[in-house]
Parts: structure tokens; sequence; C-alpha cells
């Protein structure tokens, strides 16, 4: 395969200032993921301590095997919502390795709210088991938490994609024969207490973990009977009596390691078989994406000096080199897996989108697993565009997205605009997963546009009411707001606080965790592929 | 025996000393900053303790911290290399008084050497020969002129006040001393308002040769003969060679004579170095006294096949030297060529920086101390050494001649290296004459610039070598694995990501 042969002067005044800039960003990130673990209160520590419980970290630490990596997922949703002190939804999650495989791991933080579920912590609960049930991954959970946040139960409660839909899932991996391991640490209330019920191995520690449908307080208040959590739900009452729990632990690392011996008895699955080849480093530092992306959104910047410090040797075989060019379409090895991979290099043309068609159509029919590096503005608009059928060239390839069963994977690197967002396989898309550059911004269109769109709107309703269009110190009021606007709800923490994604990766990050993502994608078989059309050159 | 030393250096020295000490069966403790978490020295010590911040009064110059992690390992004696704290009167007396046992001279005679005039008195008394000059200035041109006349021309004419050069003069014979001393004069007072002159002994084009010693602490004294280290630049020593290509039997005699005499008037223990200047009519002078283990230190080594890392331990743990003067021999010539991580285009300035490939060159009598890995960044907070490229082969005509194959053949990428300067000296007739002295690169390469022709066909032959290269088509079978097998969940290591 041909080599990618930068053009980046890392001697630039450009290129050190964009470094300097991306390198402040990715210590700001570090700092709010480090913020995210570690801001909790004296008390909670200290109860948490009394109870002589180890610290979600602690779990962590002790379920994962030594020396393997740690991947994860929504570190930072619900940041900045409710009183701030939500991080992470109030929950740990990623995928790691226990016992040589792939799992994933959820678990409470009884030190943030004591481990109470808020709106948020629902949805990033249910991506978790999205995430399984793609990728076949079995599924470990820490439970610890006091169950829905009261005030805001009305958020949490009745809808399709609300609390409910927690236990349905359970259900539906269990039918699916994906194992989950759930440990009782703490309190497992009401709705809560069906997660350790609707898991295939429960382990309960004695003391401190409890599960029951009515916990003391509301027993109290409707039978007026005086009951301990231990007494009610205790480890002694499940394992002996009610048959609820299956495994008593003396304490939280006792039942950790219970957690790993039953995990070491389950069947081995086979991977997915894709091409491969023996892995390799990329020619150019990763950590050079630094200097490379520019400062502001809307400078251009060519996507192969990405591929080229993501790619295996740097290597990448182009498709349709010169047809379509705002679209790079081509394969490359990201560790050692074949992807084909689509970034932009400026908006979508009809012939780009129909180079991403036949691109995306390809890989799939080949079993190639696809990675969208999303930098989009959109689809090209016009007069002449509209007459020559932009829109059913981009149908093709938002269709062409939407059907592809190879594994997909998207991170958004820029902007992330309009329909571009889904002919790029945006979340709404279903990529396996979905990450966010520091930089990255997301939404219908830019602030800029979307305020003169507005004006010109209100202009043309004055028009009709025959009066004058707006005077420009007017224009100027409305313009800044609409821009601010756009600027705070399209920023990456935004996205990653409303779990639009799967986490902020520090670019030059971007390679590893691709690489352990089509990993973990392989764990579900791919669709069979020599059903429905053969290719169709677009 | 000591069983466990701390080592309060970095980069290559650091490294040198762990491997004599892992070879006498001690263990070794490094200390590092953060800027060096991952360097070579921190990596080939049995333990290594964190001092501080990169800035070095924070790390490999903070006494306290370097004392504590030598309490808090266990470690009963401290070897500090050079630079940094060796030659620190205070850090040695400090470590003394904490009951551990600082590797290298006694901290009163360390004291004593590093004061420039207490080293000329406590040489002059035991006949030593110093540079000679007026004790006092003077403004009477008559008494200048006896006083000239006592030193021996040529003389230095010097501006008391002066500095800068301003006011200075050279006199090569009396009939030019007047108007020498009228010039200097009011040149001085125009610059420094003060008119007053003293004069000293000017040497012409000197070499710098220096004796190696080593001293136990029962009186005996032996030396290990010369190094030459008279090709500097900005004063700083860039290749060495022994034995000295300008002493002739019986000098060696005299100027070891004098460096044995020099050690014995200090009190000198452990190794040391005694430094002279020599003269063009073979008159030497003494210079000062290095109290510690030199940079250069290896070509004696490969001459005489001591370990001098190894008798410093020993000195330092109370053994008597295990043998006299008569029993040191040498054989055959040994060059160094220091590298260093900056830029002989750009006035020598550091050049810091990743290292891409490090290919050391290999073979017969061949030695390149170092303290650099292919990945390293090579910081820029200390001294910019990487290494030392260090030959030995027969005569000093088959050495350099090693040393031009060894330079060549040793692939260093990422940061600039002087290798073209040194190959260039080494290849100029003058240095291979063995007509060295101080100001050898002033004279010779003050307007060096690398050979850039052929640049155009090393290019050309990169391009001709990537088109005719073999391209293959297809992955060969053996690299097809499953996906299973090459997970990056099994390659990564711990790798927090997200976090």
């Amino acid at each position: 395969m041909e080599v990618i042969e930068s053009r980046i002067d890392t001697g630039s005044d450009e290129y050190k200032a964009n470094f300097a800039a991306m390198e402040q960003m990715v210590a700001d990130l570090k700092a709010e993921l480090k913020k995210a673990r570690e801001d909790r209160s004296e008390k909670a520590r200290k109860r948490n301590a009394e109870l002589g419980k180890l610290t979600v970290q602690e779990r962590l630490d002790k379920l994962l095997d030594r020396n393997t990596p740690w991947l994860e997922i929504a570190p930072l949703a619900a940041k900045g919502m409710y009183d701030g002190k939500v991080h992470g939804a109030g929950t740990r999650a990623g995928i790691g390795i226990v016992q040589g495989r792939e799992v994933f791991v959820h678990a409470n933080d009884p030190m943030i709210k004591g481990g109470t579920v808020y709106p948020m912590g629902v949805k990033k609960t249910l991506r978790c088991q999205t995430i399984c049930m793609e990728n076949n991954l079995p599924m470990i959970m820490l439970v610890d938490s006091g169950g829905a946040y009261l005030p805001l139960q009305s958020e949490i409660f009745p809808d399709v994609d609300d609390g409910g839909r927690i236990f349905y899932n359970q259900a539906i991996i269990s039918k699916m024969n994906i194992p989950q391991l759930t440990a009782v640490m703490g309190l497992c209330t009401a709705g809560g207490a069906y997660i350790p019920a609707m898991s295939d191995h429960v382990v309960h520690v004695t003391g401190t973990g409890a599960i029951f449908l009515g916990g003391p307080p509301l027993v109290r208040a409707a039978t007026g009977e005086e009951v301990t959590a231990e007494d009610l739900g205790g480890a002694r009452v499940h394992c002996q009596e009610s048959g609820v729990s299956d495994y008593f632990a003396e304490d939280d690392e006792h039942a950790i390691q219970i957690i790993r011996d039953v995990m070491s008895l389950l069947p081995r699955q086979e991977k997915a078989t894709i091409p491969t080849r023996a892995p390799s480093e990329p020619l150019y530092d990763p950590q050079e994406i630094w200097g490379i992306v520019p400062r502001s959104i809307s400078t251009p910047y060519d996507v192969r000096e990405v591929i080229a410090r993501i790619a295996d040797g740097s290597e990448f075989l182009e498709f349709k080199a010169m047809y379509g060019p705002t679209l790079v379409c081509g394969w490359a090895y990201i560790h050692g897996y074949q992807v084909g991979i689509l970034g932009n290099n400026g908006v979508l043309f009809s012939d780009s989108s129909l180079k991403a068609t036949q691109f995306i159509s390809l890989c799939d029919r080949q079993g190639i697993p696809l990675l969208f590096l999303q930098n989009i503005n959109g689809y090209i608009i016009g007069r002449e565009y509209e007459r020559r059928g932009i829109t059913k060239d981009g149908h093709k390839m938002v269709h062409a997205v939407s059907t592809a069963t190879v594994p997909k994977f998207t991170v958004i690197i820029g902007a992330s605009f309009g329909a571009g967002n889904y002919g790029m396989c945006g979340r709404g898309y279903s990529p396996r997963f979905l990450w966010m550059w520091p930089n990255a911004q997301i939404g219908v269109m830019g602030g800029e546009q979307a305020a003169s769109v507005l004006i010109s709107v209100k202009n043309d309703q004055l028009a009709r009411e025959g009066q004058p269009p707006l005077p420009a110190e007017l224009v100027a009021g409305i313009r800044q707001p609409i821009i601010d606007s756009a600027l705070k709800e399209g920023n990456a923490y935004y996205s990653t606080a409303n779990l639009w994604d799967d986490g902020i990766v520090d670019p030059a990050r971007t390679r590893d965790v691709l690489g352990l993502a089509i990993s973990v994608s392989l764990g579900a078989p791919l669709a069979g592929r020599n059903q429905g059309h053969g290719t169709f050159r677009m | 025996m000591f069983s466990k030393i701390l080592v309060a250096n970095r980069g290559e020295i650091a490294v040198r000393v762990m491997r004599t000490a892992r070879e006498m069966g001690i263990a070794t403790v490094a200390v590092y900053s953060e800027a060096d978490r991952e360097a070579l020295h921190v990596l080939t010590a049995d333990e290594a303790v964190l001092l501080g911040e990169s800035d070095p009064a924070s790390s490999y110059l903070n006494i306290d911290k370097i004392v504590q992690a030598a309490k808090d390992t266990g470690a009963q004696a401290i070897h500090p290399g050079y630079g940094f704290l060796a030659e620190n009167p205070v850090f040695a007396k400090r470590i003394t008084e904490e009951g551990l046992v600082f590797i290298g001279p006694p901290a009163d005679v360390m004291a004593n050497l590093g004061d420039k005039t207490t080293a000329r008195t406590i040489m002059a008394r035991s006949d030593v020969p110093i540079i000679p000059g007026m004790t006092a200035s003077e403004a009477d041109p008559d008494r200048l002129a006896v006083a000239a006349g006592t030193l021996g021309y040529p003389v230095l004419v010097k501006a008391a006040a002066g500095g800068g050069g301003k006011g200075m003069r050279i006199v090569w014979s009396e009939d030019e001393l007047a108007d020498a001393i009228a010039m200097a004069a009011s040149e001085a007072l125009a610059a420094f308002g003060d008119g007053s002159i003293y004069l000293e002994k000017y040497l012409d084009r000197p070499r710098h040769v220096e004796f190696q010693i080593l001293a136990d602490r029962y009186g005996n004294v032996v030396h290990l003969f010369e190094r030459e280290c008279s090709v500097q630049r900005r004063h700083q020593k860039i290749i060495e060679e022994t034995p000295s290509p300008a002493l002739t039997v019986d000098l060696r005699q005299r100027m070891a004579a004098a460096a044995v005499a020099a050690a014995k008037a200090a009190g000198y223990v452990n190794a040391g170095t005694v430094e002279f200047l020599l003269d063009r009519t073979g008159a030497f002078y003494f210079l000062e006294v290095n109290t510690r283990l030199q940079v250069e230190h290896p070509i004696t080594e490969m001459t005489t096949g001591l370990d001098l890392v190894k008798h410093q331990i020993e000195i330092a743990a109370g053994e008597p030297l295990p043998f006299t003067q008569e029993q040191v021999f040498r054989r055959g010539h040994a060059i160094e060529c220091r590298i260093y991580a900056e830029d002989p285009e750009a006035n020598f300035m550091p050049s810091p920086g990743k290292i891409l490939l490090f290919r050391p060159a290999e073979g017969p009598g061949i030695r390149y101390d170092h303290g650099i890995y292919r990945g390293f960044d090579v910081p820029v907070n200390y001294d910019p050494i990487l290494g030392k490229l260090i030959v030995w082969a027969e005569d000093r005509t088959s050495a350099c001649a090693r040393m031009i194959r060894a330079l060549q053949e040793s692939v260093l990428l990422g940061v600039k290296t002087p290798v073209e300067f040194l190959l260039d000296i080494i290849s100029s007739e003058p240095f291979r004459a063995g007509d060295i002295h101080t100001r050898f690169i002033e004279e010779h390469f003050a307007q060096w610039k690398p050979d850039t022709s052929t640049d155009d066909v090393a290019a050309l032959g990169f391009v001709l070598n990537d088109l005719a290269g073999v391209r293959p088509a297809l992955a060969s079978q053996a690299d097809i694995g499953t996906a299973e097998q090459q997970s990056p969940w099994q390659r990564l290591g711990a790798l927090d990501l997200l976090g």
C-alpha cells in the first residue's frame, strides 16, 4: 500500500500554535476527567470507609486484569447538569479485561448522591446495554445504589427509554446468551432489585449488600413494621432463604474474586473474522495531530494527515482519489485490523456522495469495518445543485450508511453540522462507538449560519407586512445570542454530557481507542454478506 | 564493601557508574527528575527515586532530597558522577555528617582545591610550577619592565580593573613593552577609570594536558598517565586522547611527578585529575585539580585496562590501592569524541528532542558510553551530552582511522549532533599531525560549515531505492493471523483511555 506523505511542517508557527492550543484542550479534558473521578465529599468518603466498602476505583482495580487497557465509556455524562456533582451520571462504566476476556463493567458510585439514579444515569445504563448487545460483550454490574433519585422520578420512570427499559434489556441480553454477572455491594432498592434478579449470576456481600422491592423506610410507612436492611434483604436472607442471590461474599474483595472465578468458567466465544495483518505503528507520531488540527473549526485541513497518524505504517490505499475529492475514502489497517475509512475534506457534493455510497457498499460486501472521520459542514446547497439532485445523491449515502451491517465507528474530529452528521454516521446511524475530539462542534448548522437564516426569515416576514428590514444594531443584538448558544450547545462537553457520544478522546489516543473498539466489535458475528444486491457502480 | 550505592547524577555517567556497581555485586539507586521519568539511568538502576520538578535546583542539585533518598533506600554511599554536585564540598560534608560515604575526595580537600588562590598557594609550596604573574598591579613603567624581564617574554599586559579583553596586549619582546603599557593604560583608564596594569606570563597556543591520579587513604598515590584535551570550543573539551602526541618520555616523567606531588600536597584521596597547560617550549604550568571522575576517563581505562569507577568505590570503602606505580602499564592509543545534542551550524546551541533512531557503532576497539535509546526525549533542562564515543587502537594513526569509521557507522537521528564537525576535525591535516592546542578550533575551524555537496546524491539515492524497491502486493501468508491473536487488548498494557 502507499505510504501517506505528510506535508506538515512541524517547525512552522502555525503548527506550534495549533499544538499549544490542543495541548491546552487536552489538559483541560484531563482535568475534567480527574475531577469526575475524584471530586467526592469528605462525608461520602468517610461513610464508605466506615461501612468497610471499597471505593469504585478500588473495585475496578481489583476486578480488572492487571496491566490491561481500560476503555471508559461516557465518563463525563451529565457534566454540568443537576448540581454539577453527578459526575459520570453517577456511574463508572467501560470495557476492560477480566480473566483474559473483554467485558463490559458498569458500577454505581455510592459516593455520588448515595448512588441514586438520575435521568442521565438511566440513559448511560441503556447505552452500556446497547454496547453489550451490539458487540456480544458480557456485562458485569457492581450494584450499590439507593434507587431512583425521587425528585426527578417523572423523568426516569415511565417512557420507552426510561428505567423500565433497563430490565427489559436484561431479559433480551439473557435471551441473546450474553452473560450478566452482578455483585450486590450496597443497596438494590425497588426497581434496582431487578438488576441482580435479572442477572445470570448474583454475588451478594454480607453486611452491606441488600436487595428488596421496598426498603425499610417504605416498609415502615406502609405497614409500621421496623426492620433493618440486613434483615429485610441481606446476603443471608437471599442466599439461604429466598434464593435471589447465588454466591455469599464476606466483603467487596471476596465478591470480586467470585465474579472473576465465574468469568473464568464461562465458555469462550469465537470472534468474527475480518482481514488482519501484523500490527505496526504509524510512521508519523500520532501526537502530531495536535499541531495539525487548526484552532478554528472553519479552517480546512487535509484529513489524510490524520489518517497518516492513525493507520498502521501510515499506509493507505485511496479509493477513487481523483473523483469526488471532498470525501477521502480508502483502506488502511489499524492495530492490524483492516478498515475502510471515510474522511471529509470539504462539503459533500453529488460525486462525493456517490463515491461514499459505492465505498460503503464495497466494505459491507467485503466484511470490512467502516471508520468515519467527521469534519463536515453539510451537503452542498444552491439552485444548481438542487437541480442536479444533491438530495437524491445524499439519500443514497444516508441509505448505505444506515443499512451497512459491518461494524461502524465514528470520530468527530472537527465540525459535525447538518445532514453531514447523518451521511457520516452520526449517533442516529448506530455506529458501534462514537467519540469526539475536544475541538469538535456539533449542531444542525454552525452558529453563524443559524443566525443568518433566522435574520433572513425575520426580514422576509417584515417584507410581507410591508415593513423595512431590521436595522443593523438590532441585527447584531439578535445574532450574538444565537452564535453563543450554538457554541455552548455545540461543543464537545455539551455533547458528551448529553451522551450524544461515548466520550471525548485525546486525538493522539484515537488510534489506540479505535484498535480496542474494533477488537470489541468482533465479538458479534458479521451478518451474512451474500444477500441482496451486489455493489452498484455509482 | 557497600551493598548499595546511590548515583546522584543522570545520563551516560550514571549508567556507566551503575554498570561497574553491578559487576561488583552492589545494588544501585537512581535519582531522577520529572523530565527524566523514562531516562536510561532510571531504567538501569535497581531502584529509582523521584526527586522532584525538572529544574536542577529541585532535583539533581537538591542536597536534602538526595540525602533523604539515600536514607530511604538504605544506600550506604553516594557517587556524584561529574557536574551537578560532584565538586560541591557542602554536599560531600553533608553526606559524611549523615553517616554516609561520599565516593570522592574529603570535603576539606575539595574546598581547598576549589579555591583558585588557595590551590595556587598549595602548589607553589610543593614546587609544582604555576603560571608566573605579578601578585599586585603597578603603574610605574620601569618597575613593569623589571617584572616583565623576570617573567620572561612573551608577557600578557592586562588592565587590573579589566575584563572582556579591554586593555589586553601580548608583548613579544622588551622594545614593544613601553608602547604596549602606555596604550593599555590609556585604554584601561578610558574604559574603567583606572590605568593600573599587571603582567602575566603569556602562553602561546598552549596544550591542555592532564594527569589521572588515584590516591588511597593510606598515602599511596599513583598516576595513570596523561590525557591530551586540547581540542576545545568555548573552553569545552570535545576530543580527548591519550597518550599526548606532544610528550617525550622525559617530559611525561616530569609532569607525572609534578601531578603526584600536587596530589600529595593537597592530601588528595580517591580519583582526581591534575590539569596543566603545556607551552611550545615544553614548559608546563599547573592549572587546577578536578576533584571528580572526568568525562574523558574512559580513554585512560582503555589504555591502562583499569576500571576507574571500581577503584573509586574501593578507595571510598577504605581499601588500599591494589597496585603500585610500577604495576601500572598502558598500551595503544585511545580517542574520545563527545556527542552532544547541539547544532554545530548554530554556534553549538543545544538541540533537544526525541531520539528517532539510534544505532551505535560496533566492532573492534569501540566503546560507546551513552544515556539514550530510540524514542527517548532528550530534556531541555540539562547539559545536552548524549554520550561519548571512545575508540582504542594500537597507535594514533589507527585510532584516528577507527574513530572515523565509528563516527560514520553510528546513526543518531532526531536531534542535531556535531558528528560531521568531529569527522572533519579528525580527518584534518593538523589534527592528524598531532599539532593541536587550545585555540585549534578558532584557528582552523572558525568558519566551519558542513559539506552539503553530496546531499543531492543522497536524495536521489533515496528516490531510486524507493522506485526500484520491492513492493509487496499482498501480505504474506504468515502475516495473516486471527484477530484474537493480535488484539490490542493484549498488546497495549495498562492504558487508561478516556481517563
